[in-house]
Formats: C-alpha cells, structure tokens, sequence
C-alpha cells in the first residue's frame, strides 16, 4: 500500500480504471459525475490514451462498443438520463458479448429531475434497461475506499465473463472525499481475447463480432450460452457485507451511501436496546439471495431502506420468500432520510 | 474532542469548501477517519457554499450531518439557515466581521473572530477562512496545527508553498484571538 490520500470519489473512479490499465474513455458531460470526465481528459494524453468528448451520449456507447470490440479496457460515465440514452448500445454490447466498464452516478428522476443522490435506477440496472434476455453485472461501492477497489474488478469481471458491468453510486459518493489508498500494483486478469477484431493480418480467420443472429436456432443458441454465463456469474461473483445480524431483532438492507446511514442507526438503535442487523448487497446483480436465506427467519422483521420508491425491496422480497415480513422506507427527490426517521420507522415496526 | 461533526457555510469564493478539505486532510495525516462532503446543488453557483467534514476515531457512518457539534458561519443567512443543527453543547463560531447576528441559541458554546477584519489588516482577504479555522483548532485541539501545516503543503500546488508561512500566520492570529 502507499500513502493515503484525500481524493472526490468521482476522481477516484478515474484513477482506479487508470490503474487497472483501461485507456480509452468517451463520455458527455453530466453533473454529478462530470469529474470522471475532467480527470479522464487530464490523464489520458499522458499515457498515450484516448479521450473523447462525444456528441452524445448515444454516440460514447457506441464508440466504447467499438473499443471493446478491439479488446481494449474501456470506459464510458454518465448519469441517470445519460444512462437511459445509452440503453441501446448496452443492449448491443450485451448480445455482442463485449467487455466493457459504465459508471452511473445516480441523480433522482424522473426525466431530467435533479441533481441530488438517489437509487431510483435500480430497476433499470439489474432488471435489463434495454431490450432483450441481457444481464449486466452492478456493483454499489459505499465508500471512496470501495469505490477504488471495485472499480478495477468491474474491468476484471468484465473481461472474465465478457459482460458490461456498471458502477452504480449516487453524488453523494460522487461528490465527497475521503482517504482512499492504491496498491502499488493492481491485479489485472489477463484476457488474450483471441475473438477482438483487431486485424487478420492475412493471419487467421476473421472474427466477427455481432449481436445479429437472423437464424433463430442459431439466436436460441446465442441466448441459452448468455444465459448459462449469467448462471455462472451467478455462482461466482455475489458481493455482500452482513453486519450485526445474528440475533437481530431487525435487518435493515440497503446499499451504497445509504447503507452508511444504517450503520449509524444501529448505534443510536442499540442505546435503547434494539439490535439491528444489516445486508448490504455490494453486487445488485447478481443479488445476494444466499445471505438473505440464511437469517430469513432470525429477525421479527426486514426492512429495505432506499432513495426510491421501492425498487430493491422486490428482490429482497423474493429471497426472503415470504418467511419473514419485508417493510419499505425511502425517499425521493434528492431527499435523504435522517438516521431519527429511519430509526423511528423501525420502531413503529417492532411495536 | 473525539468526533468532530463540522458544518461551515458561508459564500461561494470565501474558501468554504477549502477551508473544509484541509481540515479532512489534517485530520487524516494524524491517522483518524475522515469524510468531506459538499453541497453541490444548483444553489452553488454564486449563491451560498457549505460543507460537511467528519473527523473521528472510528470509520464514518454517513457523511451527510443530519446535526453537527460544531458550526462556522462565515455569513447572515448560514447562521440562520445551521443554528439548529448544532447539538445541544455544540459550538457556533462565526466571522463576527460579517455576521451582524449572534446565535439566538443559549444551549450551545459561541465564539465571534472577525476573521475578514483581520485578514484584511494582513493584506489579503482570503485568509479569512484560515483565521477561523485557527479559532476552530483552538476550542477543539481535533487536529494540531503542526498536521495542519503538513496539509497545506499536501494540498496546495508547489506554486503557492511560499504562501505558507502567511497562511500559519493567519491561523496562529485565529487560534490566539
């Protein structure tokens, strides 16, 4: 490890692609998330990479569909309405199977809404943005630390599975600073990527990358091999913390920057005798479900807390199966709650 | 003190969110946890700035302050706008050169340093927000000003290292008021 250093979580997600030796980002500005950019424009010339500003947001996806196809780590940032335009291209890098990195700092909806911290895209994270049977993997780091890591294992999962993963953050975690810490060197999974397109040089056959698959024997084909690597993803890459859940008398769920919340919640709520657990899924897909399962029937009761209308509450409900009641909190509009409100909702709970 | 829970507020070019940042990278270089969060709502352009910074000995929960032990003010409206987040025993210091007010609060700790009318006996304006913090490191020791000296040097480009002695100045006159 070196020296610890202060750094804005969005600076941080820059530095950490850097470091896990993505060189090519394109991307249209987009508050709360436009430092990515600014650090991007900054650091690429010196290393010989690529900085575009597109047109567009439909136009970045498209150019890291490109780079992606000529095996390159490649990195596009946006957030929410941003995000929305790029659901086409996400879908066609999906069916194309190309590794790639996106970054959404989450910014309350909907239409253009405002600027504050949010969660209301989750369903369109992990429930599939665009058309068709398409996975993509979601990390939801909750702190500048955490952001650091995870972002350069999104580039790891990315090219082990050849899948699109996203960071998922809000400009909470965007915007602040906190003491982050790089390791000396990063561990890269090295991918020869024998399928890139990077010229035949009359050398092999060509390859051919495409999400185009007319024959429908051959698109069911394509489909059920997608479907089998979800699976896999499934079995091997499920992130979760589970916190002062043993005994508990409730488990609060919530990720990213309102989890944060939480844990000061289960202070307060343990001064006045209340043990409260916490699930915080670090991958929204594929979600925790094992971890849910597993204290499933401990506690009197689940609650999600979220910044939306309730969106990850329906997954925690599946998991948990109806073997326990799940509750909702949350708020909307770039409004977070107070530790006092939750912690009073979980009173009104266990009463 | 064992946690600090800093609001400042004042207006956007008074160094609020510097002011903030090089208290966090103090309170890091002395090993303890930190988290710096600013506004960044549309109200930040030319309107009014503040910031949340947490200094503890434990990990920190959520940066967002939903109360605060300590609040500087650097304008009117920030003190009306914080004074009751402030805990009860919490502490007010204001840059008594520009808030008229005093805390309606009786609760709670108060100083006032016109930091502005000294800063501007010193010859520069922008060391307002330094001379405040020296007050801040006075009433609560949460970083010493020998790791403050060591931030100023960590977050200012090498350009502006010969503003350092001035900057230690100012908060020394800060920290004595």
């Amino acid at each position: 490890m070196s020296e610890k250093l202060l750094m804005k979580g969005n600076e941080v997600i820059a530095e950490a692609a850097l470091r896990a030796g993505c060189k090519h980002y394109f991307g249209y500005p987009i508050t709360p998330q436009t430092e990515v950019a600014h650090y991007m424009a900054k650091k690429m010339p010196e290393i010989n990479g690529t900085f575009v500003q597109a047109e567009s947001e439909v136009a970045a996806i498209n150019m890291v569909y490109g780079a992606a196809a000529a095996g390159a780590r490649v990195l596009t940032s946006s957030s929410s309405p941003g995000i929305s335009l790029k659901q086409e291209g996400i879908s066609y890098i999906a069916g194309a199977e190309l590794p790639c990195v996106i970054v959404n700092i989450v910014r309350c909806g909907p239409g253009l809404g405002g600027i504050l911290p949010a969660q209301c895209d989750y369903f369109q994270a992990v429930k599939g943005g665009g058309h068709g049977d398409y996975k993509m993997v979601v990390l939801a780091p909750s702190s500048v630390q955490e952001l650091y890591e995870l972002t350069v294992e999104s580039f790891n999962i990315a090219d082990r599975y050849r899948i699109c993963t996203m960071i998922m953050g809000d400009g909470m975690l965007g915007q602040m600073m906190e003491a982050v810490e790089f390791k000396a060197r990063e561990e890269i999974y090295h991918d020869d990527k024998k399928w890139a397109t990077t010229g035949t040089k009359m050398q092999r056959e060509s390859n051919n990358v495409t999400s185009i698959y007319i024959n429908p024997e051959v698109l069911e084909k394509h489909n059920l091999k997608l479907q089998a690597k979800y699976r896999q993803i499934e079995q091997n890459e499920v992130r979760v913390e589970t916190y002062n859940c043993e005994n508990a008398d409730i488990i609060v769920t919530a990720y990213g920057t309102v989890a944060r919340i939480i844990k000061n919640v289960i202070k307060s709520a343990e001064k006045e005798g209340i043990k409260v657990g916490l699930i915080r899924p670090v991958t929204l897909w594929p979600f925790p479900t094992a971890a849910f399962e597993k204290y499933a029937e401990t506690p009197k009761a689940f609650l999600s807390v979220e910044l939306s209308a309730g969106q990850m509450v329906e997954d925690v409900r599946l998991a948990v199966n109806g073997k326990c009641p799940v509750h909702f909190y949350g708020r909307m509009g770039g409004m977070v709650p107070s530790q006092k409100e939750i912690l009073n909702k979980i009173k009104e709970i266990l009463k | 003190m064992k946690q600090l829970e800093l609001i400042i507020a004042g207006f956007g070019g008074q160094g609020i969110l510097s002011a903030g940042r090089l208290l966090a990278y103090a309170g890091m270089l002395e090993g303890k946890y930190v988290s710096w969060l600013p506004s960044y709502g549309p109200e930040m352009r030319g309107g009014t700035a503040n910031c949340s910074v947490v200094i503890s000995d434990e990990p920190v929960g959520s940066p967002i302050l939903d109360t605060a032990n300590v609040l500087v003010v650097m304008n009117g409206p920030s003190l009306e706008k914080f004074e009751k987040v402030v805990e009860p025993d919490g502490l007010i210091i204001s840059d008594s050169s520009l808030v008229e007010a005093k805390p309606k609060r009786t609760d709670i700790d108060f100083s006032g340093v016109p930091a502005t009318q000294i800063a501007s006996d010193m010859g520069n304006l922008t060391y307002a927000n330094i001379i405040i913090l020296g007050k801040l490191l006075a009433k609560t020791g949460i970083v010493s000003r020998e790791s403050f000296e060591t931030a100023l040097k960590k977050v200012l480009p090498a350009k502006k290292h010969h503003m350092i002695p001035e900057e230690m100045k100012a908060l020394n006159l800060g920290h004595d008021y």
